[in-house]
């Protein structure tokens, strides 16, 4: 390669597959970057061959050939059943279902919480944008009190649609000894890729279930510029939302 | 290795589910997931009394959603997976079983049928084969096997597993309340001794080497881009479901050589009593014969159609109001015969009731 090439090459997961970049994702989305982490955690845990990647319908859909790695694109909320399906048949495999909000708390909400009842081993991501990206913006579980979106055009109100669902709280609060829960942000890269590989190693050890939410961005349907998605993201979710472990293995206290 | 679960050939007399759980202990299933809903409990409550015995597992999930998605999942992780449901619970299984149909997904299902619509009763019927057939938002590529006795669920259980991996379509073992339920005397058997190899299984994830690197990745998707991606896509299939449909149909047909004032259709359990109606209606002078296919996906049409040109008039008989009926006038279709119709939707039909019928004439 010439210094000019060296100079360009990108600085990708050795796990991502290079032939499926630049993906499909929208400017300023937070999935590229959670993916990134996911990459970096696959890498240095050194299991590239032993991973089955699983990803729901909605954005993340668009994860089906992100990785080199065997994947499976499932149906809307099916992600946690598919992979707990593999994960059953074939324990030597680390199955990671990677999922939105809409996936994980409302059309998968059983999935994930009679996994994580279970203690399936196996780990799930999900990526909380506060909305449904890929329908163009409507309310999800996760979306702010007082927040617009494509179904609440006048601003969530709490009174008529709840408010937002706090996941990992919930999945701590069900899931026994050995599980892993943990609420990352994308504006704390180094802390998200500790978490996601404390979650995967807690499959590997074979302790139980792991979840980690990603607090993530959807400047497209928030019609946010850069300085309005950071800020949404580091203020407005961060009050709502807390990062941190909710549940380590081993730990007794509870964040 | 464990050792086989049925050894050389014995005689028993099992209910249905109890037969259903044998069969798939002896085709070597790997591991049953499911959900409980009456009359198909009892195939997971022989399982998880027999499987463990055998190494073989079971997961119980919180649904039929997560029946059919983990099923799905064992199956493409590589092992011989199955389930099995009715009713309500089939109309769950549709979304995952719609997956398996478009990503070629040899899953197994068995369904012993119930009332509807809706939870209706937990006894019998033959309600649930436009569902079976063509349910979910596909185009029924799936292969349905209709039973009508226990000797027929045993054979047909481990085929379906044979006939899912070989040709890689959802395949379902079609029973009812009764067959499920009831006793009845039958010889179970190895299926090696009888010449049966189990078609191997393969997996479509976790795939030895690293992908990437020693292998492409195994991308398995169910989303297209373009109409015309999808269109490609659907069009394979249905190529190839057409190429084995010659292979997969099956049907048995009783005094049909010659002329027929009349040709009772009927399928499952129902076909017994055709089979019974054969001897009444000689008896009275009526010339008949019985057509029964075994698989109503994919239909046996040619043959359907062979029988039905020696017949005067058409008598379908169902334990519903017109599933079955549907499907045989698409198989007739551009023959110049007569239909009548006996329809009992969710309760049995005696040989005498369909005597009556054909003597009652139109």
């Amino acid at each position: 390669m010439t210094r000019e090439e060296i100079a360009l090459a990108p600085n990708m997961p050795k796990c991502w597959n290079p032939e499926t970049k630049p993906h499909k994702f929208c400017p300023g989305c937070g999935h590229g970057l959670a993916l990134k982490m996911l990459g970096e955690a696959i890498d240095e845990l050194g299991i590239q061959d032993k991973v089955v990647f699983g990803c729901d319908i909605g954005c993340s859909l668009l994860s089906w050939d992100f990785f080199n790695l065997d994947s499976v694109q499932t149906h809307h909320g099916r992600t946690t059943p598919v992979i707990t399906g593999i994960k059953r048949a074939r324990p030597e495999i680390i199955g990671i279902a990677y999922m939105g909000d809409g996936g994980g708390y409302a059309i998968g909400a059983q999935h994930l919480v009679n996994s994580a009842t279970r203690n399936e081993k196996v780990t799930a991501i999900l990526i909380n944008n506060t909305n449904y990206g890929m329908t163009g913006g409507q309310m999800a579980p996760t979306t702010l009190p007082g927040q617009k979106t494509e179904t609440t055009p006048y601003g969530r109100d709490p009174e008529e649609t709840g408010y937002p669902t706090l996941g990992p709280e919930m999945v701590a609060s069900i899931a026994r000894e050995g599980a892993y829960v943990a609420r990352g942000s994308i504006a704390n890269l180094r802390q998200l890729k500790k978490y996601l590989k404390k979650a995967i190693q807690n499959q590997i050890d074979g302790n139980g279930f792991s979840f980690v939410e990603v607090m993530s961005s959807c400047p497209t349907n928030w019609r946010t510029n850069a300085k309005e998605t950071w800020s949404f993201v580091e203020k407005d979710m961060a009050e709502y939302f807390h990062v941190g472990e909710f549940r380590v293995p081993g730990q007794k206290e509870e964040k | 290795m464990s050792e086989k679960p049925v050894k050389g050939e014995r005689r028993v007399f099992m209910t249905g589910n109890e037969v259903c759980a044998w069969a798939a202990l002896a085709a070597e299933a790997d591991i049953m997931y499911g959900y409980p809903i009456t009359p198909q409990t009892d195939i997971m409550q022989y399982w998880t009394r027999l499987g463990p015995k055998f190494g073989r597992k079971f997961l119980q999930t919180e649904d039929e959603i997560s029946a059919g998605f983990t099923t799905v999942g064992g199956v493409i992780a590589g092992k011989r997976a199955f389930s099995a449901t009715t009713g309500p619970g089939n109309t769950l299984f549709q979304e995952p079983m719609s997956m398996a149909e478009m990503m070629r997904i040899p899953t197994v299902v068995i369904i012993p049928q119930r009332g509807g619509p809706s939870t209706a009763t937990v006894i019998y019927s033959q309600q649930e084969v436009t569902m079976t057939t063509f349910g979910g938002n596909g185009e029924g590529f799936r292969i349905v096997y209709s039973t009508a006795g226990h000797q027929d669920l045993y054979d047909y259980t481990i085929k379906a597993f044979n006939t899912a991996w070989k040709y890689r379509f959802p395949t379902f073992v079609l029973g009812d309340g009764y067959q499920a339920k009831m006793r009845e005397p039958l010889t179970i058997y190895d299926p090696a001794e009888r010449g049966i190899k189990m078609v191997e299984t393969e997996p479509l994830v976790g795939l030895p080497g690293t992908p990437g690197v020693d292998r492409p990745a195994q991308y398995l998707r169910n989303t297209y881009n373009t109409e015309e991606e999808l269109y490609d896509v659907v069009m394979d299939i249905a190529k190839d479901y057409e190429k084995a449909a010659p292979e997969i149909i099956e049907w048995q047909d009783f005094d049909t050589d010659t002329e027929m004032d009349v040709l009772i259709l009927a399928h499952g359990v129902v076909s017994r009593s055709a089979q019974g109606a054969l001897p009444l209606l000689k008896d009275e002078g009526i010339r008949a014969g019985h057509f029964r296919p075994i698989t109503l996906r994919p239909m046996p049409e040619e043959q359907m159609r062979r029988a039905a040109a020696k017949a005067k008039r058409i008598l379908v008989v169902e334990s519903a109001y017109g599933q079955f009926l549907k499907l045989v006038k698409q198989s007739l279709y551009g023959m110049d015969k007569p239909i009548d119709t006996l329809l009992r939707p969710g309760v049995g039909v005696t040989a005498e009731e369909i005597v009556d019928r054909i003597k009652e004439g139109r």
